[in-house]
């Protein structure tokens, strides 16, 4: 479980994040939404240690981020795995190398051992016949599947996704949807996941936390997104014409259900 | 009135241009602080000795063996000239025509295989290092790094110095060789001065100290060479074009870099 309290952070005197407290659940996706420039992806930052917030803390499983040495904070981001928005992969090696990196790094395992785990990873991903490829050979939508397998090869505990689906079709992106969903369940990991697609928060979004000005306006589950007596998040949600179709048919039924 | 507003513009001007003066004193300052944490980070013992010797092994190809050719080409040439424009200015009967070989050999040896090669050297290598650095910056590589948990800086930047300066002596004994024989086959070319005496001129009151002290300063110019150049490569944002400009950056400084140490490591070894 990672819990965020009183988190601020300001850039030359603008605050970007505006005392944001939040409890992201163990076994649960947890998606942070919000327009561009809302302090999604600065939120995410601050909660990997890539950006330092000004105040506040950031407790996983009860241990402070901030107040962590250096050493600790290395030793903590081996339980982190992460799936960055263009992915990542090490251009250099190929998908299976790229898999391997964090073993070769930090596990005892030898070589066959890594290989295999590698391997297994890729195969969770649907990925193992690109497992030669350079990340310049494959689709934007495979590159996030290799990414997905490096960020749980070394069975995280915490997985945090930065726009997971940003650059890819609907289908693709309703298969990294269904992986991120089914690995949090399945490792029982606690899963953080910055998006604005709707179809994400519909889709995989049992937490859900809409963020607007840095200031975390509403937190819910996905069944509560489209009935939110929320003025900003109803803006965010309905700019969407497929969702405010969406919400008119619903209140149709609803009225003649009544009716 | 028009004689008022030049003085106007001109005031507003000199103000501005004051006000940039101690900006970039501080920025510098803030640029060379910032070096010397990374280069903290750098030098510490890397996390996978495997690792560390995988990435080194690279890195004496990518930087060290894919440089000889050029090495090779531009010594061979200035080699040639400088024992031709020696031969053509230094004609006089009261030097001795072995003077071409021996003083193109003192050039050769104490400063265009170690200084001028690494000027050269720090456009090829530095902005292959910088881009490379930058690249992987932009792309979120070197933060996908960190959040694994690897020192990011020691992992991609330590491979790279040691590489380079470790290959650094093998490319000034190619350089120097390549020179010397330049000038050979220009000799043998125009035959002014003969093979003899311009063979008989590189070994006439030959001192060995100089060739130590030529690899000694260009393993120096090629730390500094890699680490500069690291540092841009590594602390860029942005897109594309502050990869380019990170990259300009670092040869720019770099050059500035290695002329200055020259003028100080010469004073000091030879002063």
């Amino acid at each position: 479980m990672i819990e965020v309290r009183n988190l601020v952070k300001e850039f030359d005197g603008t605050m970007v994040l505006k005392n944001i407290d939040a409890t992201f659940q163990k076994g649960v996706v947890n998606i942070i939404i919000g327009k561009s420039g809302s302090g999604k992806t600065v939120m995410l930052k601050c909660l990997v240690g890539l950006t330092v917030p000004t105040s506040g803390e950031i407790l996983y499983d009860g241990r402070n981020l901030i107040t962590m040495r250096s050493r600790e904070v290395r030793r903590l981001r081996r339980d982190i795995g992460m799936l960055f928005q263009g992915a990542a992969l090490f251009d250099s090696r190929s998908v299976l190398e790229n898999v391997m990196f964090p073993l070769e790094m930090f596990s005892r395992k030898n070589r066959r051992e890594r290989r295999r785990r590698a391997e297994f990873c890729l195969e969770r991903v649907d990925m193992l016949d690109a497992a030669n490829l350079l990340p310049s050979e494959i689709s934007g939508g495979m590159k996030k599947r290799a990414a997905i397998a490096r960020a749980i090869v070394l069975n995280p505990k915490y997985l945090f996704c930065d726009e997971p689906n940003s650059g890819l079709d609907p289908k693709t992106s309703q298969v990294i949807d269904e992986l991120i969903s089914d690995i949090t369940s399945d490792f029982n990991i606690t899963t953080v996941v910055v998006s604005h697609d709707m179809n994400s928060v519909i889709n995989i979004g049992d937490n859900v936390i809409f963020l607007n000005e840095g200031i975390k306006e509403w937190e819910g589950s996905k069944s509560q997104v489209m009935d939110a007596d929320n003025e900003k998040l109803n803006d965010f949600v309905f700019a969407s014409d497929l969702f405010r179709k969406i919400k008119v048919a619903e209140d149709i039924i609803s009225e003649d259900e009544k009716g | 009135m028009i004689y008022a507003e030049e003085i106007k513009i001109s005031i507003f001007a000199a103000t501005k241009h004051e006000q940039k003066c101690p900006m970039r004193i501080i920025s510098s300052l803030e640029s060379v602080g910032e070096y010397a944490l990374l280069l903290k980070r750098v030098l510490t013992l890397p996390d996978r000795f495997s690792q560390f010797l995988k990435e080194f092994l690279k890195g004496v190809y990518a930087l060290g063996v894919n440089s000889i050719w050029i090495v090779v080409i531009i010594s061979f040439f200035i080699g040639a000239v400088i024992v031709l424009q020696i031969a053509v200015n230094i004609d006089s009967p009261m030097l001795p025509r072995f003077t071409v070989g021996m003083v193109s050999r003192e050039i050769i040896l104490l400063e265009f295989s170690s200084t001028i090669m690494c000027l050269i050297l720090s456009g090829k290598v530095g902005s292959n290092i910088a881009s490379e650095l930058g690249s992987m910056r932009i792309t979120e590589q070197v933060d996908a790094l960190e959040i694994m948990g690897v020192n990011s800086a020691n992992y991609l930047i330590l491979p790279k110095i040691a590489a380079f300066v470790a290959f650094m002596p093998v490319l000034v004994i190619f350089s120097m060789f390549m020179g010397l024989f330049g000038g050979y086959f220009i000799c043998l070319v125009l035959g002014t001065p003969s093979v003899e005496t311009y063979v008989y001129g590189i070994q006439a009151f030959f001192t060995e100290s100089f060739v130590w002290y030529s690899i000694l300063k260009s393993m120096l110019f090629g730390f500094i060479i890699s680490s500069v150049a690291a540092f841009f490569g590594y602390t860029a944002s942005g897109g594309a074009l502050e990869v380019g400009e990170a990259s300009t950056r670092s040869v720019v400084i770099n050059s500035i870099l290695i002329l200055a140490t020259d003028l100080v490591f010469t004073q000091l070894a030879m002063g």
